[in-house]
């Protein structure tokens, strides 16, 4: 009776017998086709949350962990003076890769999407931004500071960390809560299925009575009630994932958008994930069954 | 034929029963049913259980296909003590027992034919050879033309007929039949008889528990049949009075 290989291997073979025995579907087992491919559903948007809530904490700590900005803010005269002592501070500095000044028209199109494409940076006093690189190794910000207030009173040094730190930590938390409820789903269907192959069993009482009576084995009776919810639930939840993969698909693509938002689509390999969805739904269906009729089967003579 | 073939499988060693009792007693929550009981079934005998309603009968066959665990004394099912057998063991044995229930239940959505081969079914022996054997005794039941009739249009002699032939689709080794005659008319509980003495000619070992003392006194003259009552908790050889 312990759900080891060899009753796995019994149970893909095909035994109209087995399948016969037990009498056709009840209300019960519609139902549990339902649910499966609503948990499977409602799993396949929990796995999409969680790996998209992982590639966004991966993204900001890897891509903004590497970069600070230097702002420059000073009258529109000295502004080319103190970009030039700020890059020269920065390219001294050891644990700096790159310092480059942006242009007039990647300033303007950091501040399109908020004024709009005919904003005349040039005219305007907006401050002058430095893009700065570290090395892995990084660098020391408090120098950097001192340093800089010293040479170039009007530059300030963001280094992101600021914001960047309850962002990682919110999608890191979002991904967390992703997987609590791909555990939840995963122990509801289990709940579910053996709910309803307990009222199959309740409901089959003479059937098994019958079954003994002619000299059939615990596991033959177990497994005709296994084999049928297994493979409802592995059909219910098959449905319930394709649908899922279908509504995903329609999601608009995070990369068209192209900031720093992802899209909640899959993304390269992990659209097997999902399919891993029904076969897992089939292996707590089996579990769950198999659990139920060996502690109804024991209670009989 | 099927019958004949399989009947000719020598039961047992020589000496031991095939169902042997010693000392066995049964209680409920409540108090003790059966006390004291000892009996040997050896292979080919032929016996009749009789006693009061609520005697114990149907309990006392439980005991004897391993429905029912004794509560004292031994029990030995195929020189086996049921206490050492697990219920797949127990199982095992009802594959060698035939038993008959006054109230035969079948797996209702299935036809007639398909019920009488359960045995088959469920120890992994059905085979298109089969067919034949399952064709054979549907024939000697009489049940030919109901073969793909379900269950529950069934006449109550056609259900014993079908619970007899499902009993012995495995060409069991003891046939165990609780009033097999209870729901039917007098002129088929004879033909049941006549088709259990020639199961007992073929060698199976035969107890049926009925309290129709005309139907025992029809058996005496076919077959030599010892005839055991339960009274008072005990099993008793009756005496010759029948």
């Amino acid at each position: 009776m312990k759900p080891d290989l060899a009753t796995l291997k019994r149970l893909l073979k095909t035994d109209a017998g087995a399948d016969r025995v037990v009498p056709p579907a009840g209300f019960t087992v519609r139902l549990t086709l339902f649910t499966a491919a609503a948990m499977a559903f409602l799993a396949v948007f929990a796995l999409a949350l969680s790996l998209a809530a992982g590639r966004l904490a991966d993204s900001w700590g890897e891509a903004l962990a590497r970069s600070s900005t230097v702002r420059i803010s000073a009258p529109a005269e000295q502004m080319a003076a103190q970009t030039a002592a700020a890059l020269r501070v920065l390219q001294t500095t050891p644990g700096i890769a790159d310092a480059r000044a942006l242009s007039d028209d990647e300033q303007q199109a950091l501040l399109a999407p908020w004024f709009g494409p005919d904003l005349p940076v040039a005219d305007l006093p907006v401050p002058q931004l430095i893009d700065v690189i570290e090395t892995d190794a990084g660098y020391d910000a408090a120098g950097l500071r001192l340093r800089l207030s010293a040479e170039v009173p009007g530059a300030v040094l963001d280094d992101h960390t600021r914001w960047r730190r309850p962002l990682i930590a919110a999608a890191d938390r979002l991904r967390f809560l992703g997987w609590v409820s791909i555990t939840l789903i995963a122990l509801a269907t289990g709940a579910m299925v053996t709910l309803a192959a307990n009222a199959a069993l309740a409901a089959n009482a003479q059937v098994i009575a019958v079954l003994r009576l002619v000299g059939a084995t615990d596991a033959y009776i177990a497994g005709a009630f296994v084999r049928r919810f297994t493979l409802r639930a592995f059909g219910g939840a098959a449905t319930g994932a394709a649908l899922g993969l279908v509504a995903i698909l329609l999601m608009p693509s995070g990369a068209e958008t192209g900031g720093f938002l992802t899209g909640l689509r899959f993304e390269g390999w992990h659209w097997i994930i999902p399919l891993l969805v029904p076969p897992m739904a089939a292996g707590v269906a089996f579990l769950s069954t198999q659990m139920a009729a060996r502690r109804v089967l024991e209670e009989l003579a | 034929m099927l019958l004949h073939n399989k009947a000719s499988r020598k039961p047992g060693r020589g000496g031991a029963g095939v169902i042997e009792l010693e000392n066995v007693a049964y209680s409920y929550g409540g108090g003790e049913l059966l006390t004291d009981i000892s009996l040997k079934l050896a292979p080919g005998s032929f016996h009749f259980l009789t006693g009061p309603s609520g005697a114990g009968k149907t309990t006392f066959l439980k005991l004897c296909y391993g429905a029912l665990r004794p509560t004292g004394g031994h029990l030995r099912l195929f020189d086996r003590d049921v206490t050492q057998m697990d219920r797949d063991a127990i199982a095992l044995a009802r594959r060698r027992i035939g038993v008959v229930h006054q109230d035969c239940q079948f797996l209702d959505h299935l036809p007639v034919d398909e019920n009488v081969a359960l045995p088959l079914i469920v120890s992994g022996q059905a085979s298109p050879d089969e067919q034949e054997n399952l064709a054979e005794l549907m024939t000697w039941v009489g049940l030919t033309n109901r073969a793909h009739a379900l269950p529950p249009e069934l006449s109550g002699g056609e259900r014993q007929r079908a619970a007899l032939a499902r009993a012995l689709i495995l060409s069991p080794e003891v046939i165990l039949a609780d009033e097999p005659t209870g729901n039917v008319d007098w002129e088929m509980s004879q033909r049941l008889l006549r088709l259990l003495v020639e199961l007992n000619r073929m060698g199976k070992t035969i107890m049926i528990a009925t309290h129709d003392l005309s139907l025992i006194r029809a058996a005496k003259a076919q077959v030599q049949a010892r005839v055991l009552r339960i009274s008072q908790r005990r099993l008793q050889l009756a005496g010759a009075d029948l």
